[in-house]
């Protein structure tokens, strides 16, 4: 393991000791850390942008002479003037063009994707409890949403198992969640872990 | 105040000690934990396990360093297998603050097994608006990245002589931690219809098994647990099995305290009753 390497991962493991002194309460090694990811956040973001953005579809365009970029760039200019008073008017072409495009684009995949699918994978056969439970638990969760009817005598049971079954996935998603948080932690466990090893193994030569 | 009352106004800064504790122990004693598959994991590795070389797959590292706990072990398995099969690999990173990073897992992999970028596989690098880039994707590569990472024209790569665009690919992977999941549902399997698999974060993972089941999405990795079956099936172990002892014992802390603040909490109300 090379010294430089040693150094860097050092910060990390300081800037990671950093953020943890939070749990213990506020203080200013985090302020310090989190301010730093902010910091370098936002200028990293700047610099990609420019990039990716600006020099691959405005100037790499016109320097090679694709000229039909002139129009989504007039578009994306007239955006800009919006910090005009007197010119604002402008950027509402460029807005109309982008929620029009957005709108057409969007809509039918929206509706294939979120509704018709999803509708689809609910009218199955029969042929499994799987899919008894799928039907059942699907309907008594939409019934638990209709307000025009009062919940109560049967309607009531319906909507009470409509309410267990989001309470299930609500379940399901914390017990995720709890796992997430925690790879989260174990990961800087075990990145602590191996720089003590690469210290180790670096001053035993 | 009674034993109940005090358990159940504890000091949150307790919890973090015990489970701070207990994530401690599997570094100074280390033991392992069998991990079974699920179907949803194991369609993904058969996906990939049914390609031939030569053929393409698309693997989106589209996450940054903030959720690289639980989609790194995921992309160093998947990109391992993938490449001991020969399998040309096409990557791009739809997350801001991933590119510098991916590029680093995938350089370091294709090291491994000698590959070279531009002939077995490719990164594309980043491009803003996931949406509009998968929607570009699907119609043409070359128009969506007209330059790769590394500034080289992509038309001139001999990896994308044989495809033009996503359509082309066998199928697609996305390891995502955001809504960059959800564009990929809309616009791509929605819009273009090519085989679709997710790896998600396991604070996502529940919201996704809806399309596993209405088949929009193949296959599944959810979380860190779901990248250790992955290692389990692949052979490549990186850190997902690694993780698996300490989640183990935070989980079952974790269960150890819900239960004792369900006891306090009934007791107390109880106490109050009476």
């Amino acid at each position: 393991m090379e010294f430089e390497t040693i150094i860097w991962h050092g910060l990390a493991a300081f800037l990671t000791l950093c953020i943890f002194t939070f749990l213990y309460k506020d203080n200013p090694f985090y302020k310090f850390a989190e301010r730093l990811v902010a910091g370098v956040a936002a200028g990293y973001w700047t610099m990609l942008v420019f990039h990716k953005l600006f020099v691959d579809k405005v100037y790499h365009t016109m320097a090679t002479g694709q000229y039909a970029y002139i129009i989504p760039i007039l578009l994306g200019i007239g955006m800009w003037t919006r910090f005009s008073k007197k010119h604002s008017w402008i950027s509402r072409y460029s807005i109309a063009f982008y929620i029009g495009i957005s709108t057409g684009v969007s809509i039918p995949v929206y509706m294939y994707t979120y509704i018709f699918r999803q509708i689809s994978a609910t009218i199955i056969p029969f042929t499994s409890i799987s899919n008894v439970l799928v039907v059942i638990f699907v309907l008594c969760a939409l019934f638990y949403f209709f307000f025009s009817k009062a919940h109560t005598g049967a309607f009531n049971i319906v909507s009470k198992i409509g309410i267990y079954t989001l309470m299930i996935g609500f379940g399901a998603g914390f017990g995720l969640t709890v796992m997430g948080r925690v790879a989260l932690l174990v990961q800087r466990i075990l990145f602590l872990k191996d720089y003590v090893r690469e210290v180790a193994a670096f001053i035993g030569g | 105040m009674t034993f109940w009352d005090k358990l159940m106004n504890i000091d949150r800064r307790w919890v973090y000690l015990c489970i701070g504790i207990v994530v401690i122990i599997p570094a100074i004693i280390p033991f392992k934990v069998p991990v079974s598959t699920t179907l949803e994991v194991e369609r993904i590795y058969d996906f990939v396990e049914s390609c031939e070389a030569g053929d393409y797959i698309y693997l989106g590292i589209d996450y940054d360093p903030s959720t690289l706990a639980e989609l790194d072990p995921m992309t160093y398995a998947i990109l391992n297998h993938a490449f001991s099969k020969d399998v040309n690999v096409i990557t791009a990173c739809l997350s801001q603050f991933g590119p510098a990073m991916a590029e680093l897992r995938l350089t370091e992999v294709a090291q491994q097994y000698g590959k070279e970028s531009g002939k077995d596989y490719c990164f594309l690098g980043y491009r803003p608006y996931p949406a509009i880039t998968i929607l570009s994707m699907g119609l043409d590569f070359q128009v969506t990245f007209p330059l790769d990472y590394y500034g080289v024209p992509v038309d001139s790569l001999e990896i994308m002589q044989g495809i033009r665009n996503l359509q082309d690919v066998k199928g697609v992977i996305s390891l995502t931690a955001g809504n960059v999941a959800d564009f990929w549902i809309t616009y791509g399997n929605g819009r273009f219809g090519f085989p679709l698999a997710l790896g998600v974060t396991g604070v996502m993972g529940a919201d996704y098994y809806q399309y596993l089941q209405s088949g929009q999405i193949f296959g599944l990795i959810p979380g860190i647990k779901g990248a250790a079956e992955y290692e389990v099936l692949s052979g490549f172990e990186t850190t997902g099995l690694r993780s698996i002892p300490y989640q183990t014992l935070s989980h079952g802390v974790i269960l150890l305290f819900i239960i004792i603040s369900n006891i306090g909490y009934f007791a107390s109300k109880r106490k109050k009753r009476t």
